[in-house]
């Protein structure tokens, strides 16, 4: 594989709104070819951080380039970077074609050429018959696919997606994130997209960006935040986790040996534990077995809850004064479920679990 | 039996006397234009022949062409000038004092217009201007300019920064994005804004008849000295024309509004 | 919010043509009208520069036969019966805002449209105009006076023109829609459920309308209420055709003193207590609804 190129360096950025800071000195590399996502909470900063690679916010401090230049004294207009908004702000006035040809347009692109491009462009997105409607005539999916088509016509070297799946009602959401992928894929072009819903990051990024207060939480691929995650904070925000505070007896290397609260001495994959000191063990609902599934570390509980989701049951277990959330897929046969108030047996593998030092 | 807790009984007949009275002057006035008699209500036939004579009444022309002068370059004026601080003001950011600027600009409204007409009659008596009309183009397109702003800002405020935003983000130059997006998207607040402060222009007599000298006359001021001269069946026909234009000129402001409400 | 970003001087130049109008046909002149009202008055009308407190002596006192002065209420009672009238024309029009609006409000979104359309549109006529049609009607063998004399009920009587009362409905007539609209405003925000969840807990019509509707209704009855009050007290034609100039208010006080060069202090004195008047309402307004709105926010 050939060393991919930089496309995106942000270094040391914060942002301060008054006397709240915002981005706290965030710093990051996005590469070409890349689906790179910024995954936050609301008010993480994520929207902001694209705003600023597009030129509509300014960071306090910092510097960003694109490509190795600086961009940060390029207003919005004179960088090479298109925006698709989480409200797509299609023209209203302009009908499908103009929108697509107005960055052309902008950029100085002769009659002949422009025309080709939006005809190319209807014709990737599927929207060529729509070519002279408004963009008030046209459904969610479609607008979005506009959008998508009118981001993307000037060839722009980054694309920034804000939000913009959010819109979408949720069978066409499901559709739109494999469309996106295969999209980056056959361009080729660097995708920067924000969202707060952590499924679509997992589902379509090669790397993810979790930002949480204003910092980078962790930064990895979809694979190392939910199974590795950096701290309590992604390993809460990703998926769900019973968390157990636990007492760190002895850190070797990348592992560590703890104490649960039930006197269980279990020795696991660490990140910032120290002997000593308080940690917590992060074990995720689905790596816990239950019955005839129980292998590994076994303990007895009772079920005090169940709430039942469809494609899989939530439980919760009481395992002396502690309380685990376990996840059981309803697979198979139908029907087999547990009542509360039941005696189980549960088991997990110690090195499924995680001593979160932070 | 459907009941609806939201109805009041009687309210129905309430609104619709409420609407009769607010219609009857209108009706009078254009029913007895159509008077053949001398005396305004003393009805002896249908007629047209009063409005013949009103549209033969050089002065009345004259002071319809000076009312429609002052009235169109107050109107350009004033809407130009309320486009711009409605952009800075609406759009602008960290902009230097913004509400103090938003007082200033309405500020015709806040004061009673005969202190207006009274105060910029002393000004102009002060600094020696003596040219009637440049004196009344100047008094409309202050007293104008809120009446432009108001729905020009609605407008503004109405519409989501994204689209130029989008605009810029797709290379467009701040003049660009202004002539392609912006403009085109409020221009229904534009032309709204610029219609209200003409019809305010074109009635306005307070300032107008403080200002009056000489051959200056606005439409409204000449009306004023007909009234005065007692009531005649040719100024029920210069007020039924006046209605009419007046009618027609609110229809197309009004469905401009709620056509641009309907989209945004 | 970044429109205008990237074009910082445009921040000052976009604002320059507004200050520079409102300051020389608005801000300037006022300040001089405050000048003038301490000035003198000249011997040929107009005025001369100086400091004096006479012209607003007189707004309270006559000199006398051996220059005393002496209390003269007559313009006092000017003073009162402008607050009177605009106060009165003020509430009458709340009152009768009230319900239409809430009538306006309660109709099918299309009915409501031409509801709006059909109160709106008699302001756009000339103000003249819908002040000269109440001069054909109220006058002198009027419309009224003919239909009272057609059914038998009067033989002949005074003209209804040339008192308080033809200017209040005047007034009334002028300014109404300044009222409704405000009040429709928030009437139209009133969500039905609200009327029905009042009656749910077992409040009648009557209660609903004073504990639900008129509550909700009130700052778009406030708003309004500014929004006539303070152009009432202005009034120049309604005092002049319907009030036939001997019922005197602020506002034809004023032209008068203007209007014939009689006594350009005194007028520009008046003026200033006016312009008092106006800002004392708008402040009360101010102080009125700003906690409220910080409240809501």
């Amino acid at each position: 594989m050939t060393p991919r190129g930089k496309a995106i360096e942000v270094k040391e950025v914060s942002k301060d709104f008054g006397t709240f800071r915002a981005l706290e000195s965030v710093s990051f590399e996005i590469f070409d070819n890349e689906f790179f996502t910024l995954l936050g909470p609301s008010g993480c900063g994520k929207t902001t951080l694209l705003r600023m690679l597009a030129g509509f916010d300014t960071p306090t401090t910092g510097s960003i380039h694109l490509h190795g230049r600086p961009i940060l004294d390029l207003p919005p207009h004179k960088r090479r970077v298109n925006t698709v908004f989480q409200s797509y702000a299609l023209f209203p006035h302009l009908s499908v074609e103009q929108n697509i040809a107005f960055g052309l347009e902008n950029l100085g692109w002769a009659k002949d050429r422009r025309l080709a491009r939006t005809a190319a462009m209807l014709d990737m997105v599927h929207m060529t018959q729509f070519a002279r409607r408004r963009p008030d005539q046209l459904s969610g999916g479609q607008r979005q696919r506009i959008a998508l088509a009118r981001a993307l016509a000037p060839e722009p070297e980054v694309l920034l997606l804000d939000e913009p799946l959010s819109a979408l009602d949720l069978k066409l959401r499901q559709a739109m994130r494999d469309e996106l992928r295969q999209l980056q894929r056959r361009t080729g072009i660097t995708f920067v997209f924000v969202t707060h819903d952590q499924e679509e990051a997992l589902d379509m990024s090669d790397r993810i960006c979790v930002l949480g207060q204003g910092r980078i939480q962790h930064l990895g691929t979809p694979n190392e935040i939910y199974e590795d995650p950096e701290n309590r904070f992604v390993a809460d925000f990703i998926g769900e986790t019973n968390f157990l505070a636990v007492e760190v007896l002895e850190v070797t290397g990348d592992r560590a040996r703890v104490r649960t609260p039930m006197g269980l001495e279990v020795t696991t994959f660490q990140k910032g534990a120290i002997a000593g000191q308080k940690a917590m063990l992060s074990l995720r609902p689905e790596k816990i077995g239950m019955e005839d599934q129980a292998t590994g570390e076994v303990m007895r509980g009772r079920i005090t809850n169940r709430n039942y989701m469809g494609g899989y049951t939530h439980y919760t277990v009481d395992v002396a004064g502690t309380e685990f959330r376990v996840s059981k897929r309803n697979a198979v046969t139908h029907g087999q479920s547990f009542e509360p108030g039941r005696e189980v047996t549960l088991g997990f593998r110690q090195d499924s679990a995680r001593v979160l030092g932070r | 039996m459907r009941q609806d807790v939201r109805r009041y009984p009687g309210l129905g007949l309430l609104v619709l006397l409420f609407f009769g009275w607010l219609y009857l002057p209108i009706a009078v006035v254009i029913g007895f234009s159509f008077n053949e008699n001398r005396l305004v209500s003393v009805w002896t036939g249908f007629s047209l022949k009063w409005y013949g004579a009103a549209l033969s009444n050089s002065a009345l022309v004259d002071a319809v062409r000076t009312s429609l002068t002052v009235a169109l370059i107050a109107t350009a004026l004033a809407t130009l000038t309320a486009l711009m601080a409605a952009l800075v003001l609406v759009r602008g950011r960290d902009v230097r004092a913004r509400r103090l600027s938003e007082v200033v600009v309405n500020l015709p409204l806040l004061l009673p217009e005969i202190v207006v007409a009274v105060a910029v009659l002393i000004l102009f008596s002060q600094i020696g201007l003596t040219n009637g009309l440049l004196k009344l183009i100047l008094a409309h397109t202050a007293f104008c300019i809120p009446f432009a702003f108001l729905p020009i800002r609605a407008r503004l405020q109405g519409m989501t920064p994204d689209f130029e935003e989008a605009a810029q983000d797709l290379y467009a130059s701040p003049w660009v994005v202004f002539r392609r997006v912006t403009l085109p998207l409020i221009l229904p607040g534009v032309f709204a804004g610029a219609m209200l402060a003409f019809v305010m222009s074109m009635d306005d007599f307070i300032t107008s008849n403080m200002l009056a000298s000489g051959g200056n006359t606005t439409l409204p001021v000449y009306i004023f000295g007909l009234i005065k001269q007692g009531t005649t069946p040719e100024l029920n026909a210069i007020s039924t024309l006046i209605i009419a234009a007046s009618l027609l000129l609110a229809t197309i402001a009004l469905s401009l509004t709620f056509r641009g409400r309907g989209k945004s | 919010m970044s429109g205008a970003r990237f074009r910082p001087d445009f921040r000052l130049w976009g604002l320059l043509p507004a200050w520079v109008i409102m300051g020389f046909t608005l801000i300037l002149p006022i300040g001089i009208v405050v000048l003038v009202a301490f000035g003198t008055r000249g011997a040929y009308g107009g005025f001369g520069w100086g400091f004096s407190g006479a012209s607003f002596q007189q707004i309270l006192f006559q000199k006398g036969w051996t220059e005393e002065l002496e209390f003269n209420p007559q313009y006092l009672e000017i003073i009162a019966r402008t607050l009177w009238l605009a106060a009165l024309t003020t509430a009458i029009c709340a009152a009768l805002a009230t319900p239409v609006a809430y009538y306006i409000a309660c109709q099918p979104p299309k009915r409501r449209a031409a509801l709006v359309y059909l109160v709106t549109l008699p302001f756009w006529v000339s103000m003249i105009v819908r002040v000269y049609a109440w001069l054909i009607i109220l006058g002198n063998d009027g419309v009224i006076e003919k239909s009272l004399r057609a059914v038998g009920l009067v033989e002949d009587i005074d003209s209804l023109l040339f008192n308080n009362t033809a200017m209040l409905l005047g007034m009334v007539y002028s300014y109404i829609p300044l009222m409704i609209l405000p009040v429709f405003a928030s009437m139209e925000k009133l969500d039905g459920t609200l009327i029905e969840a009042s009656h749910d807990l077992y409040a009648n019509r009557w209660v609903t309308a004073r504990r639900v509707i008129l509550p909700l209704a009130r700052p778009g009855i406030v708003a309004g209420a500014v929004l006539v009050f303070v152009p009432c007290l202005g009034a120049v034609l309604e005092p002049i055709l319907l009030g036939g100039g001997k019922q005197m208010l602020m506002g034809n006080l004023i032209q008068t003193q203007f209007g014939g060069g009689r006594n350009w202090p005194f007028g520009a004195a008046v003026a200033v207590v006016l312009m008092a008047l106006v800002m004392l309402v708008l402040m009360i307004n101010a102080l009125r609804t700003r906690p409220a709105g910080e409240a809501a926010a």
